[in-house]
């Protein structure tokens, strides 16, 4: 992030371009349906949240350089280069109002996966010095600290002597040859550390051999959400030493929404080689767990209950029925909110929006969107797997004077285990 | 130049620059997307990229029920008009005719008052569409110069052609001369414009599912 310039940026812009890009700028044709998949078109009404227009400065750097008619119009100084100002007018387009959930992606009638772009176009934003400020600290934090929020190991030693005493249960920290690796995110472990406790008892009850790791706990990835890629891939090769070193057979994302986008999807790609080891999303784990008939659950909770599907897991992560079949297990009164699945509404806050104070107001004001899908359905709570949604469920359900508690998935099932 | 010399003219010389144009054009920009390649993921598959692929192609012509009630004016505006399109310039006799002295196979033609009617709902169809990007919030904000003159060059050949086949005025040779070069226009500005979206939008849809087909998502 240091030493950003303009010509830095355009590079990075000009790599990003591949021949997904290419197809999808040369496929739109302006219909504007985009807008009604995004969140921040529909509840603010404004035009500039369309979600192609995001990528405009993008656009005009794949036509200049990569048709034919682009870079002739580009030799007669037809067409004018991207400037640094608008650039500067691009920037809360693409990080404030766009927390790539990808749902327009899939809404765009002709195929753009407008999303995939978006990350690419983060790229050239940050290499420009266009990143938002809460992004950068955040960011700056996790390469120095360890943590985008600045939890270092002390911190998470305080929790976990905490939980141990709660539970009765030791949490395993570096142990060599366990099968599963957790990671946890920062959130959870200052917000959240419940989750601890919770998969402690759960993998206790299931007999399942797993280790924290004082080297690599944290989850999430702040190089991810800003684009940069360089420090995207330190951030997973950290995890990965620390997989490797311990000789895991898998590594278990949290209930984080982006993290598992990092580690399971990014994360082989940023550091340039496959894993030796599996990743997994806690509730994939769960979910193996209940098939294989190793959760034993007692009891369920009455009240009706929907699920909310963080858009990293479901639509772009690919783990979809696994909470539903987990949400059974627990709900008697499971219901589905309007839009569900893979076409499930964003809470407003992922892909870097909830380290990004500028954007408060309006991530407060697209959760309206949230509002009226549970309007729809009259629940009583509202079960999640990402600490991030549920912390911006719980921001948005105050500001929109609902009352509703937010459940983690994972801690639910904990809290049913039937007594060994 | 006579009206008999510039129906030649556009017949002739014109009609095989603009085809050579149009075909080369299509390629070259097929190409030019084709060759910016892709990385592989080295990311452990969940399910089929190509298959993914083949599917979003497909199901991607089917707007999900919640898509179709918040766009229903654009699915369904955009659907007529392109039906249209397609009826009009591959079903209708004379047409493919044309097709046959270039291509050298022929099809089934509909008949001519079914062609004539679909003529007419195109253009209406076509007209409200214009509108409605001029008065959409969304859709006037987006759109520049392009997206105006694509507008008119999709609307005239069906005018003129309209206009031609029901002589209306006093010289058809003509009428016929401006409605194939208002086609040859077309043809011309198609692989430079948006008009590509006929060929690229199967590779959006493939690239698109084939990413999300891989992580096991059904795009």
């Amino acid at each position: 992030m240091t030493g950003a310039t303009l010509e830095r940026g355009i590079n990075a812009l000009k790599e990003q371009i591949d021949a997904p890009v290419a197809a999808f700028f040369s496929s739109c044709v302006h219909c504007g349906m985009c807008s009604e998949a995004c969140l921040f078109f529909t509840e603010t009404g404004e035009p500039k949240y369309t979600p192609i227009h995001k990528l405009e400065p993008m656009r005009k750097i794949w036509y200049q350089e990569y048709t034919l008619w682009g870079r002739l119009g580009k030799m007669l100084g037809l067409s004018k280069p991207v400037t640094d100002a608008e650039l500067t007018d691009w920037e809360t387009l693409v990080y404030d109002s766009c927390t790539m959930c990808g749902r327009c992606s899939m809404v765009c009638p002709v195929g753009n996966d407008i999303t995939y772009m978006i990350r690419k176009m983060r790229e050239g934003m940050a290499a420009s010095g266009h990143a938002p400020p809460g992004l950068i600290g955040a960011t700056q934090r996790a390469v120095t600290i360890g943590s985008p929020m600045g939890v270092k190991l002390p911190a998470l030693q305080a929790q976990i002597n905490h939980v141990e005493k709660e539970t009765g249960i030791p949490v395993p920290v570096d142990v060599e040859g366990a099968e599963y690796m957790c990671l946890l995110s920062s959130m959870e472990i200052m917000n959240f550390p419940e989750y601890i406790g919770a998969i402690s008892r759960i993998f206790k009850h299931a007999g399942v051999s797993w280790t924290l790791s004082s080297e690599a706990f944290e989850a999430t990835n702040s190089g991810i959400q800003i684009g940069v890629s360089e420090i995207a891939a330190e951030l997973v090769q950290r995890i990965v030493t620390a997989a490797e070193k311990l000789k895991v057979k898998a590594v278990i994302s949290p209930e984080c929404g982006h993290a598992y986008m990092a580690i399971r999807w990014e994360g082989p790609n940023l550091v340039g080689r496959p894993f030796s080891f599996k990743v997994l999303h806690i509730l994939e784990v769960l979910d193996d767990l209940r098939e294989q008939g190793r959760l034993k659950l007692s009891g369920k909770e009455a009240q009706r209950l929907t699920y909310h599907d963080p858009c990293q897991v479901s639509r772009r992560g690919g783990v979809v029925q696994q909470p539903r079949n987990l949400m059974d297990m627990v709900a008697e009164n499971f219901v589905e909110m309007p839009d569900n699945g893979t076409m499930n509404w964003c809470c407003g806050a992922g892909g870097g929006v909830s380290s990004n104070e500028r954007a408060d107001d309006l991530r407060l004001k697209a959760f309206n969107r949230k509002k009226e899908q549970l309007d729809a359905i009259q629940v009583e709570g509202l079960v999640s797997a990402c600490s991030n949604c549920r912390i911006h469920l719980e921001d948005g359900l105050e500001e929109y004077h609902m009352d509703l508690p937010v459940l983690s998935l994972t801690e639910t099932i904990a809290e049913h285990l039937a007594e060994n | 130049m006579t009206d008999t010399e510039f129906l030649l003219w556009v017949r002739g010389p014109a009609f095989e620059i603009a085809t050579i144009i149009f075909t080369l054009g299509v390629v070259l920009r097929i190409l030019e997307i084709v060759f910016l390649g892709r990385k592989a993921n080295l990311a452990e598959a969940r399910g089929s990229a190509t298959a993914g692929g083949i599917r979003t192609i497909i199901t991607r012509s089917v707007p999900e029920s919640g898509t179709f009630k918040r766009s229903t004016f654009v699915i369904v505006a955009g659907y007529l008009f392109h039906i249209g399109l397609f009826v009009t310039i591959f079903l209708f006799a004379p047409h493919i005719l044309t097709f046959e002295s270039v291509l050298g196979f022929s099809w089934p033609a509909l008949p001519t008052a079914i062609v004539d009617a679909t003529a007419v709902v195109t253009v209406i169809t076509l007209l409200v569409v214009l509108i409605h990007r001029m008065q959409d919030p969304v859709m006037r904000f987006l759109s520049g110069f392009q997206d105006y003159l694509v507008w008119l060059v999709t609307f005239l050949p069906l005018v003129t052609g309209y206009i031609a086949f029901h002589r209306v005025g006093p010289a058809p040779q003509m009428l016929i001369a401006i409605h194939i070069l208002s086609v040859e226009a077309l043809m011309v500005l198609f692989p430079f414009t948006k008009l590509m979206h006929a060929f690229t939008l199967f590779m959006s849809r493939w690239y698109n599912g084939a990413i999300s087909g891989y992580r096991g998502v059904n795009s």
